[in-house]
């Protein structure tokens, strides 16, 4: 096996910030494959992480570490000396887990009303909820070209992977995040400005037709 | 400036409690606040405006918000008295996934618990007895989650053996009979003087939760 592993699925948020840590650290990895949609795991999945028998998984000299920001951190403890995704400060270091858990805890399962459902109450309520988080995600950014400063931190390698799922939230919802968010989709394209990101991000388009179209008919979410 | 430490709190939260027993475990300070959850405090309003929830740990000022970041927290500012976390990646990386599963499935199972009646109760405690045995199991023949002495994980997980008594009254049964080793792990951190006076007395606990279930209308 390779030194690093790591097992993922394309289409998965919580893969890229895995991504996006490796690529910023410099770490040559394997990327292996998940094929969630066809609702088989591998034994390696279920060898690596039978708590929850989910991607993404690092594998780092044959040691499993699951959960995707436990994973960041991990990435930024064991390659510590090359591009620093948290501040070295304890209380920088507070805020910027915290706004991490604040993505963790607000962004999946509010877009998941608005995709999961048809136009109605529940949907609404998704999109809803989802402005508001987004608009205080975007009045935390301020004036900063990242939430990191002036490189992109923790907080981005966190948020930064869910605007592959804009398209899908947008076309099946009905609204524009631009529209009430445009600072956020600058901040986005800063973002993708750096190879880090851009090679770790995947087609919005392509987690629509492939993915979130797909997951509906799957779970007759129609 | 003199460490000045705040903590908004309530006395039955396990998650506060879980930040006085770091802080006292390091033998640090701080005045503690009781909030009525009912009638939230101006300063709770200004320091959490976001989640609005305790605990918050408001030092020289400014606040630190989340049970798990606050230890965090406490345990680098205060990095030379007893540490939390491992100091080694990998071993770090394994307290923060097991301080997570304790919050995403244990803390979350048990507080479902409380908010349901009749069999979906019943099949929640089952979910919860679950949890905890996956923790036992990780726990294995080590005195601690952190090793030979208290570490993150046990902060994080010790404060729900406070509520023990209240869900085997409720259901019926023993946690002892089920997960001998936790319950006896348990017991052992109740040893430290950090733990047990963060713990409130388990039948006050109790009382608390018969009345939560009678305002929200369950019993």
């Amino acid at each position: 096996m390779a030194e690093v592993v790591l097992l993922d699925f394309w289409g998965s948020p919580f893969g890229m910030r895995a991504r996006i840590a490796l690529a910023e650290k410099g770490v040559k990895y394997e990327y292996k494959e998940e094929h969630l949609l066809t609702g088989k795991k591998t034994p390696l999945l279920l060898e690596t992480n039978p708590v929850h028998k989910k991607i993404p998984v690092l594998i780092h000299n044959g040691k499993p570490i699951s959960e995707s920001l436990v994973i960041v951190q991990y990435i930024e403890d064991a390659w510590s000396d090359t591009a620093p995704l948290l501040p070295a400060d304890p209380y920088g270091r507070s805020q910027a887990r915290f706004w991490a858990d604040f993505v963790d805890k607000k962004i999946y399962d509010q877009g998941k009303k608005i995709w999961a459902n048809k136009a109605g109450e529940v949907q609404e309520a998704g999109k809803k909820e989802l402005m508001e988080s987004l608009k205080l995600l975007e009045g935390e950014l301020g004036e900063k070209p990242f939430f990191g400063g002036e490189t992109i931190g923790y907080v981005d390698v966190a948020l930064v992977p869910f605007y592959t799922w804009f398209y899908s939230f947008e076309t099946i919802g009905n609204f524009s995040i631009e529209a009430e968010c445009p600072k956020l989709i600058e901040w986005v394209k800063r973002c993708l400005e750096r190879e880090s990101v851009s090679k770790s991000l995947v087609d919005p388009e392509k987690v629509y037709v492939d993915l979130i179209l797909v997951l509906k008919k799957m779970y007759g979410y129609e | 400036m003199a460490n000045e430490l705040i903590l908004l709190d309530t006395w039955v939260s396990p998650f506060g409690m879980r930040v006085r027993i770091a802080l006292r475990e390091k033998g640090i300070k701080f005045e503690y606040k009781e909030e009525d959850l009912t009638n939230k405090s101006d300063l709770l309003l200004k320091m959490n405006p976001i989640h609005k929830k305790i605990p918050v740990l408001i030092h020289n000022g400014k606040p630190v918000r989340e049970s798990g970041i606050i230890v965090q927290y406490v345990d680098e500012v205060w990095h030379d008295k007893a540490p939390l976390l491992p100091s080694e990646p990998y071993p770090r990386a394994q307290a923060r996934f097991w301080a997570d599963f304790v919050d995403k499935k244990v803390f979350d199972a048990g507080r479902k618990v409380w908010v349901t009646k009749g069999e979906e109760q019943k099949s929640l405690m089952e979910e919860f007895i679950g949890h905890l045995k996956t923790l036992e199991a990780e726990l294995g023949d080590e005195p601690y989650f952190g090793g030979e002495k208290m570490g993150y994980v046990d902060v994080t997980m010790v404060p729900i053996y406070s509520w023990f008594h209240a869900y085997e009254v409720s259901g019926n049964f023993s946690f002892e009979s089920h997960c001998p080793k936790l319950v006896a792990w348990a017991k052992r951190c109740m040893q430290h003087d950090s733990v047990s006076k963060a713990l409130p007395d388990p039948e006050k606990v109790y009382e608390y939760v018969l009345q939560l279930r009678k305002r929200l209308g369950i019993e």
